[in-house]
């Protein structure tokens, strides 16, 4: 199969079964589809205020994205990323509250930096637990999902909760971390965008990250380990490359990400850490991974994709009798074309372009086969 | 603690410990046969969701309880389309499948029942309503015994009587008969399995299938015994708890029935912060104590506590030819 239709074509036809099946339930449960998706359009993507939810939203999806496509690299399947994500939120937290901070570039920093150490503390444990004791790795971190949503819940109750207070939630950063948003990033340059939508510098941060991931695994010798890892695990390590190594460092790298996560939700948007702050997008990363090849380029796309859904559903939501489940359903379908049932689109192709190639070459000349005498 | 308050911790301690044992125990069924599972909560949500509505629209709960083995059969057919005939990522496929059932359960409830995603409460014929066994009044005086009867072994409903039955039929298929064996080999070494002229394919999809009924009996008895009607979200991770049972439970059927009751207990602890005070004289968080589960889990994966092996050709979908 050419690379296009690899790299397109599986992926968009991917979409495309779970967009129909998608409009299916959407009929199926009495709604227009069309009407749907022009209202998801116009309240996603028809003002700044839509765009700036659609971003905020792709700004997560890209963190967890990344952190679930880089585990794939490896092909370390890291299901853990809202764990690892609401660790990384803890991590902001105490950096915000604990450290005064002059301004909130240099809290921006300090707070990425704590967030990627907690998401990747917590991806660690795992990670040591697979390369060092063998324990199945995709077990262990939805493991720490609920560990981690209970002591998060712990700490929140009984440590970080502020006096009198009965919200199981930290009390408010300081003004000095607010992060600003698009509007004050855009103001400068002519742009009017809009003041409430919670997009913020976080998403420069995650394209960024992209870009840093791309160079890391096709332009670094460690990128190569990782990629020769996933490939082949012998061939990796007759080649010297170390499986504990290279299990410990993806993770890290992967948890790191998803910890990043909480600078864009937890500093940039609620600025205080809540109970259940990731909302499940630490699950939306499989899809985005997934839709994405595990590409960089890939994942923020698709992480757009997500945030504009995201955001369209909430619409939906808000002005029809859709819940906002619909955008669960799509995410589960997305999931299960582009991953699970990807050999069922790949499958029909490739015997399609085997037959296309096959026609267009000449036959090779037979030669004519003497009769026996 | 006095011995009442024991028995009741004991039977709430069974009530908790059914859903957990049945999904536990489908879980059993399809990782043995080498298809993992972690769909598991899903199915369950799913049949949770179809047996309350059914249920609630015929008045009739064994209607109902078909509807959700019907509901999770499906969602297994499709677990086993995707892993077993096309060869794809059994781990994807069941998180695809979770999310899936987190999402149209809603969504159909919402179109069904305009009650923001949860069914009418269900009443009279359309629940499992317990069952008292015989005698269960006579004996109930007696003193030790009777309360043991009455209120621990008496007075569940029959699908707590079912998932109990359920342990030594699973043994009993699994270790006994020909196609336990046969289940067992196709989970360790596929190909002997095939070299031997049997279907891999078709024991894998008679193990998934079985799987799902069990979900599907599961999830029932979480909206139809447990609760009186469907709620979003209503599995809240039991699907995972067995999980953690199964691999707790080395992939067999009688430990499975024990540290299934084990997490049971937890679960029934953490509705009684009083008794757990006057156990060990310190108060216990709900939420760790609801975390235990999966930090064991956690340990035995890591194999300082005995160590846990599963099914050799396990999550590799089988290729005939190479």
């Amino acid at each position: 199969m050419p690379k296009w239709a690899e790299v397109v074509l599986v992926p968009l036809i991917s979409l495309i079964l779970a967009a129909i099946l998608s409009a299916l339930v959407i009929l199926g449960i009495g709604e227009d589809p069309v009407a749907a998706v022009k209202l998801m359009v116009t309240g996603a993507l028809g003002s700044t205020y839509g765009w700036g939810y659609t971003l905020y939203y792709a700004t997560n999806f890209m963190f967890t994205g990344l952190c679930v496509a880089i585990a794939f690299h490896a092909r370390l399947f890291n299901i853990g990323g809202e764990g690892q994500a609401m660790l990384g939120g803890l991590g902001v937290a105490l950096a915000c509250l604990y450290i005064p901070w002059p301004h909130w570039s240099l809290a921006l920093i300090g707070a990425t930096t704590m967030a990627a150490l907690f998401g990747a503390a917590w991806a660690a444990i795992p990670a040591f637990l697979q390369a060092k004791r063998g324990s199945h790795i995709v077990i262990t971190t939805i493991m720490f999902n609920f560990i981690a949503a209970a002591v998060l819940n712990y700490i929140l109750v009984n440590m970080l909760r502020p006096k009198g207070s009965m919200d199981p939630a930290t009390a408010r950063f300081p003004d000095a971390t607010n992060l600003p948003t698009l509007h004050d990033l855009l103001a400068p340059i002519g742009i009017n965008f809009s003041k409430a939508a919670p997009a913020n510098i976080s998403l420069l941060v995650a394209i960024a990250a992209c870009f840093f991931l791309w160079v890391l695994i096709w332009r670094t010798r460690l990128g190569y380990e990782i990629r020769a890892y996933g490939h082949s695990e012998s061939a990796a390590k007759y080649a010297g490359i170390s499986p504990v190594k290279i299990t410990m460092i993806t993770m890290i790298i992967s948890g790191g990400l998803a910890g990043m996560m909480a600078i864009n939700n937890v500093m940039g948007e609620s600025e205080r850490l809540v109970l259940n702050a990731t909302e499940g997008a630490g699950f939306i990363g499989i899809a985005v991974a997934l839709m994405g090849r595990s590409h960089p380029l890939g994942v923020f796309l698709a992480a757009i994709l997500f945030g504009f859904l995201y955001q369209g559903g909430a619409e939906l939501a808000l002005w029809t009798s859709i819940p906002r489940e619909l955008i669960v359903v799509i995410q589960a379908l997305v999931i299960l074309f582009t991953g699970a049932l990807d050999n069922m689109v790949r499958m029909p192709l490739e015997k399609i372009f085997l037959s296309i190639r096959n026609a267009r070459a000449p036959k090779p000349e037979r030669k004519p086969v003497e009769p026996a005498e | 603690m006095d011995y009442m308050t024991l028995i009741q911790l004991l039977d709430s301690t069974v009530r908790l410990a059914t859903p957990l044992l049945l999904a536990c125990l489908a879980g059993l069924f399809s990782e043995r046969a080498g298809i993992f599972d972690i769909g598991l909560d899903g199915k369950m949500l799913a049949a949770a969701f179809f047996s309350a509505a059914i249920a609630a629209l015929y008045g009739n709960v064994w209607l109902g309880l078909l509807a959700g083995i019907a509901a999770s059969l499906a969602l297994s057919l499709l677990h086993g389309l995707a892993s077993i005939t096309f060869r794809g990522n059994q781990l994807i496929s069941g998180v695809a499948i979770n999310f899936l059932a987190a999402g149209l359960t809603v969504l159909i409830a919402q179109d069904w029942f305009q009650q923001g995603g949860r069914t009418p409460s269900l009443i009279g014929g359309a629940r499992f309503n317990p069952i008292t066994l015989p005698f269960a009044d006579a004996v109930e005086p007696v003193p030790f015994i009777g309360p043991l009867y009455a209120e621990l072994i008496s007075g569940h409903s029959i699908l707590v009587y079912a998932a109990f039955a359920a342990v030594p039929l699973t043994w009993w298929l699994l270790y006994r008969t020909r196609f336990g064996l046969r289940l067992r080999a196709v989970g360790e070494n596929p190909a002997a399995v095939d070299t031997a002229g049997v279907s891999v394919i078709g024991l894998r999809y008679a193990a998934v299938c079985i799987c799902g009924v069990l979900c599907g009996i599961a999830g029932a008895y979480l909206s139809t015994a447990l609760q009186a009607g469907f709620i979003k979200d209503m599995s809240a991770g039991r699907g995972y708890i067995a999980l953690a049972a199964l691999i707790f439970a080395k992939w067999r059927p009688w430990y499975a029935l024990w540290a299934t009751l084990l997490f049971g207990l937890f679960g029934a602890l953490e509705t009684r912060p009083d008794v757990i005070e006057a156990l060990i004289g310190v108060k216990v968080q709900g939420q760790l104590l609801g975390a235990l589960p999966y930090v064991m889990t956690v340990i035995i994966l890591a194999g300082f506590v005995g160590k846990a092996i599963p099914p050799r050709a396990g999550g590799e979908p089988y290729v005939k030819e190479r």
